[in-house]
């Protein structure tokens, strides 16, 4: 094959260098927040930043592996993946090591392996080759379903874990399909449910509806396009006053007593610094106290002293905040917004769908992650444990971003031999 | 348009993320205090307070350790609460009302759970401490006084209150403060500097090691020794001899300014307010609010200073030459100065020198007379006569070295502009201020330093109560000559009087000492009080100014005895048993002594409680006066202007 020869030719070095960048400083906020009193070497496997060494090394073969195979094979072989990814969360039941009541991992000797980071990937290359099927018409509700099902069937299963995190990562799918054309409607009461969801919870429910009855008729009165059908509108009152009560039963009744805590946390409601409300207090103390340039590399009080808990993983990014101040925490989400952002270009540029899709769903995943992590450090979104990306310590998490971003490097290198 | 929805919604959200990190970051400072209480530790280390000395090296106050329980309510786990408390004397009670204060004031900081335990008390505790998790000890110093007079002048510590804390960082919860007297005043000198050792803790608050290698480490700095201007002797002779009186005593060497005794009464015994006492004596002394021992009258007390005002007004009809030492005024058992002013000298024809030792009214009353009306413009006179009386130190205050004083009052033109609503002053109308009765208030301290200036020929130091500090020298003002405005030739002749007062037929004849020439001034000043709207009149205050010998003065003094009849009944004596004592060392006349210190006037304070709490009043002794003191005056000036 022509493209084993040259295999450099049409990588897209910048997104190779952002994400060279982001690893290494994940790395060395890493070494910083596990650093032991007494100094070892960096490649000291019983040492966190010492393991994660080795996981950024052979991260090495797998980009290898990856940009000399065919970029063809990931198209073909979606099916397969897919397949496989679903096999093995439905063998976690059978064989997955249970972690806080959790059963989403794999045990081998010392180290873990999280299937649900790859399904992420094998669920995009699926839907990207479902969607790049020429008849395909997201306008149709058969197709609709389809697609709803391609992610529904690995979020059924992550639920059931129950993940309640790593499933909420996939419904940001809808993003794609709304880039591929499904009806906007999908998204607006999407969002409108959420937003109503946390109304509910912080107003009474009465002027919820007082307030959409009145946007109702207002609508009503300015309607001048459509249908002024009076009964889509009575039903669509309906539904939103059955859903605004339904929330505090689904609160009160539906909600794990943990998810009810960090809602609480989030809306600032009868928080016990020490119990609910200890972990994001002492994440916004670590990165309220870095100021603007921080309190230095390795020199971080809170990080040293161990009180934000999973410091290393999902609260990584606390001792960004700390150590290198508001300067280094703008320059970390910067830098995450030029790949997020490059992505989408090479995305938008790529000659067939099925790349274009997969760009998406990637760019699509990796934001998703970054803003559900940092924002829960600062109080903006109920906790939720969701690592960030090339930042956080753990194996299967880098490796899983690193497949994903580089299967789309390669499908971008590709397009030069698409015609 | 489909395409631009995520780019839209990653910058909206980075954005977003970028302004609530900076707020956080930059904006909002309370999480950098946060991280400090988390994450460092201070360790105190407290210097030991400066001893205090007296002017010959006698150690009057010195410390003793004290050990304060301190808790950090966070910090406690599993305690068993009723073995603490056991230790500890304290019931379950005290014990949950102590942690809610504690947590009410800081949950992560340390507070004071049980102050000031003396070493016995420590001990037990001490053995069991590693059990009860979030307790620790921290040592201090408490004053041990080596004396029991002066608490006047110490003044006290205490525990800083929460304002206090916040003010000035340095100090925090427990810590201990000058609250009163030297202890206020000399604070940062007696203190010290505390060390502080900052450590680095985790979330196990187990210490880490020192935060940055040590950079913001500091070491103690030893508080430094007073040496005070004070002699012990005196001080405490002077404290017993106002047993069961109450009023203050001041004494001054006039060469430097220097109190020698500085004496209030009643008075406590300063230990009271060390220890775990503390509080109780204190809010008992803060309650007693007729006596009230915890006012310094020697320093605060304005009272009218009487007779020995009069020598001011001799000094002063002297130097604006509407008198001279010859100039003869009669009496005739008072004399009329559009209102009768009464007197007892009992002499017809008076000069200079027998209208002083026989402390004339009407000599005085026509020499102030003179002064005011020297002038056509009546408020030119009263500015000139009050300008003379300020260069003595009166009306003012007088900056010494005590954290407290008083003003007093000196009448000016401006005063009775606002009295008379601008209306020419004539004599008659402040002809009281001529023997120190009208306006005039004077505290004791003033009327020492005006004794000090008068046996100086017509300057003063002002008076301070430090001597020295260890390696640094006393402030300039307290060596800065201050000239009166009046010339020294005319002390003489009034200082003759002065001397003349000890002489037979002088008003202090009967306090004659052998061999020691005392030049003094009696005083008797009226007072009243209001209650409920009706005026009484009290015992008259007893007052004497002195300064011995007569060349070469050692030792200027004032003695005030509230409610004391008279003059020579008490502070007469007083006066002259405390200048034979500093200067002589002993007392020859032993029987006088004997009932100067026996002496009391409670009866006469049992009359003023009974006239502020309504109870068996006197009605005989204690005749309410019909019409009240502003309505007495303007009958007087009415009287004045229909002559």
């Amino acid at each position: 094959m022509s493209s084993s020869k040259n295999v450099n030719r049409g990588i897209d070095w910048l997104t190779i260098l952002l994400y060279i960048l982001l690893v290494g400083m994940g790395w060395m906020t890493i070494y910083s927040a596990s650093l032991p009193l007494e100094e070892t070497s960096i490649f000291d496997l019983n040492q966190i930043y010492g393991r994660q060494m080795l996981f950024i090394f052979l991260s090495i073969p797998i980009i290898l592996i990856i940009l000399f195979l065919d970029a063809k094979i990931f198209e073909r072989l979606s099916f397969v993946f897919y397949g496989i990814g679903i096999l093995l969360l439905l063998g976690l039941f059978v064989f997955g090591k249970t972690i806080k009541g959790q059963t989403n991992w794999y045990s081998f000797g010392g180290f873990g392996f999280q299937p649900s980071e790859f399904v992420k990937t094998a669920t995009a290359l699926l839907l990207a080759k479902y969607l790049s099927y020429p008849q395909i018409n997201l306008n149709l509700t058969k197709h609709q379903l389809i697609a709803f099902g391609i992610i529904g069937l690995p979020v059924l299963l992550i639920l059931m874990q129950p993940d309640a995190g790593s499933a909420m990562i996939f419904l940001s799918l809808i993003f794609v399909l709304y880039r591929e054309g499904l009806p906007s409607w999908y998204l607006i009461s999407g969002i409108t449910a959420i937003v109503l969801f946390f109304l509910a919870l912080l107003i009474n429910p009465l002027y919820i509806i007082i307030g959409f009855f009145l946007l109702t008729v207002l609508h009503f009165i300015n309607n001048k396009k459509i249908s002024r059908n009076p009964f889509i509108y009575a039903f669509i009152f309906l539904v939103v006053t059955g859903f605004v009560y339904s929330v505090n039963y689904v609160y009160n009744n539906v909600l794990e007593p943990h998810q009810k805590d960090r809602i609480d946390v989030l809306i600032g409601d009868n928080v016990d610094l020490k119990k609910e409300g200890y972990n994001l207090n002492q994440s916004m103390i670590a990165i309220g106290s870095g100021g603007l340039t921080g309190k230095g590399y390795l020199e971080g009080t809170q990080t040293k002293g161990g009180f934000v808990p999973e410091q290393h993983t999902d609260y990584i990014f606390t001792t960004v905040g700390e150590e290198w101040g508001f300067a280094g925490s703008a320059v970390v989400i910067l830098l995450f917004m030029t790949l997020f952002l490059r992505i989408i270009y090479l995305a938008e540029h790529q000659k067939t769908k099925f790349s274009r899709v997969y760009g998406y769903c990637v760019a699509t995943y990796l934001f998703i992650h970054f803003f559900v992590n940092i924002a829960m450090l600062i109080k903006l979104f109920p906790t939720i444990g969701v690592p960030l990306p090339f930042f956080s310590y753990g194996g299967s998490s880098l490796w899983a971003f690193t497949i994903m971003l580089f299967i789309f490097i390669k499908l971008d290198a590709n397009k030069v031999n698409e015609w | 348009m489909r395409k631009y929805l995520l780019p839209g919604l990653i910058i909206m959200a980075t954005l977003l993320l970028l302004a609530k990190i900076f707020y956080l970051q930059v904006i909002d400072d309370s999480f950098k205090l946060q991280s400090e209480n988390n994450a460092i530790k201070k360790e105190f280390d407290f210097p030991e307070r400066g001893y205090i000395y007296d002017r010959n090296g006698k150690l009057l106050v010195a410390n003793q350790p004290s050990y304060d329980i301190m808790v950090i309510p966070r910090e406690m786990k599993n305690i068993d609460t009723l073995e603490l408390c056991k230790l500890l004397s304290i019931t379950k009670e005290d014990f949950i009302k102590k942690i809610t204060k504690a947590k009410k004031y800081s949950p992560r900081l340390p507070s004071v759970f049980i102050p000031q335990l003396n070493k016995r008390e420590y001990a037990g505790f001490q053995e069991k401490e590693r059990k009860f998790e979030g307790f620790y000890t921290q040592k201090r110093a408490l004053r041990d006084y080596q004396v029991h007079y002066g608490a006047n002048i110490f003044g006290f510590i205490a525990q800083v209150n929460e304002a206090t804390t916040k003010a000035n960082p340095y100090y925090n919860s427990g810590d201990l403060i000058g609250k009163q007297g030297l202890e206020k005043e000399y604070e940062e000198v007696l203190r010290g500097v505390k060390g502080v050792k900052y450590l680095l803790r985790d979330k196990h608050n187990k210490i880490i090691g020192s935060y940055k290698e040590g950079k913001f480490d500091t070491i103690s700095q030893q508080g430094k020794d007073l040496t005070l201007t004070i002699d012990a002797d005196l001080q405490e002779y002077g404290t017993k001899l106002m047993v069961n009186k109450r009023g203050g005593i001041v004494a001054i060497e006039p060469s430097s300014g220097e109190i020698l005794a500085l004496i209030s009464a009643p008075t406590y015994d300063p230990a009271l307010l060390v220890g775990r006492q503390r509080s109780k004596n204190y809010t008992a002394l803060y309650y007693d609010s007729i006596a009230k021992p915890l006012y310094d009258r020697a320093l605060l007390a304005s009272y009218p200073p009487g007779s020995p005002f009069k020598i001011l007004t001799g000094l002063i009809g002297l130097q604006e030459q509407v008198i001279d030492e010859h100039t003869t005024f009669y009496c005739n058992h008072g004399a009329n100065f559009g209102r009768f002013m009464a007197c007892h000298c009992g002499y017809h024809a008076l000069q200079l020198n027998n209208g002083i030792y026989r402390s004339c009214n009407s000599y005085f009353g026509n020499t102030y007379k003179r002064i005011i009306e020297k002038y056509p413009n009546s408020f030119e006179s009263v500015d000139t006569w009050a300008n003379h009386v300020k260069s003595f130190g009166l009306g003012q205050f007088l900056g010494t070295d005590m954290p407290i004083g008083a003003k007093g009052l000196v009448p000016d033109s401006k005063l009775y502009k606002k009295v008379y609503k601008g209306a020419p002053i004539r004599s008659s109308y402040i002809i009281s201020n001529a023997i120190g009765q009208g306006e005039i208030l004077t505290t004791p301290i003033q009327l020492a330093n005006m004794m000090a200036t008068v046996a100086n020929r017509g300057y003063f130091y002002t008076p301070h109560i430090v001597k020295k500090i260890k390696d640094r020298e006393i402030d300039k003002k307290f060596t800065t000559k201050h000239l009166t405005s009046i010339d020294k030739k005319y002390f003489e002749p009034v200082i003759q009087g002065l001397a003349d007062v000890y002489n037979p037929g002088g008003t202090a004849a009967a306090l004659h000492v052998d061999s020691l020439q005392i030049c003094g001034k009696t005083g008797t000043a009226e007072n009243k009080i209001r209650v409920g709207g009706v005026t009484y009149k009290l015992q008259d205050h007893s007052i004497f100014v002195a300064f011995a010998p007569k060349d070469n003065p050692k030792i200027a003094i004032a003695v005030f005895i509230e409610n004391g009849y008279w003059g020579s009944r008490w502070a007469g004596p007083i006066a002259t048993l405390m200048v034979e004592k500093y200067i002589k060392g002993k007392i020859t006349r032993k029987d006088l002594e004997d009932r100067m210190l026996n002496g009391s006037i409670q009866d006469e304070y049992q009359k003023l409680e009974d006239i502020i709490y309504r109870r068996n009043i006197d009605t005989k002794r204690n005749e309410p006066i019909a019409n009240t003191t502003d309505n007495n005056n303007k009958e007087t000036k009415k009287e004045e202007e229909n002559h």
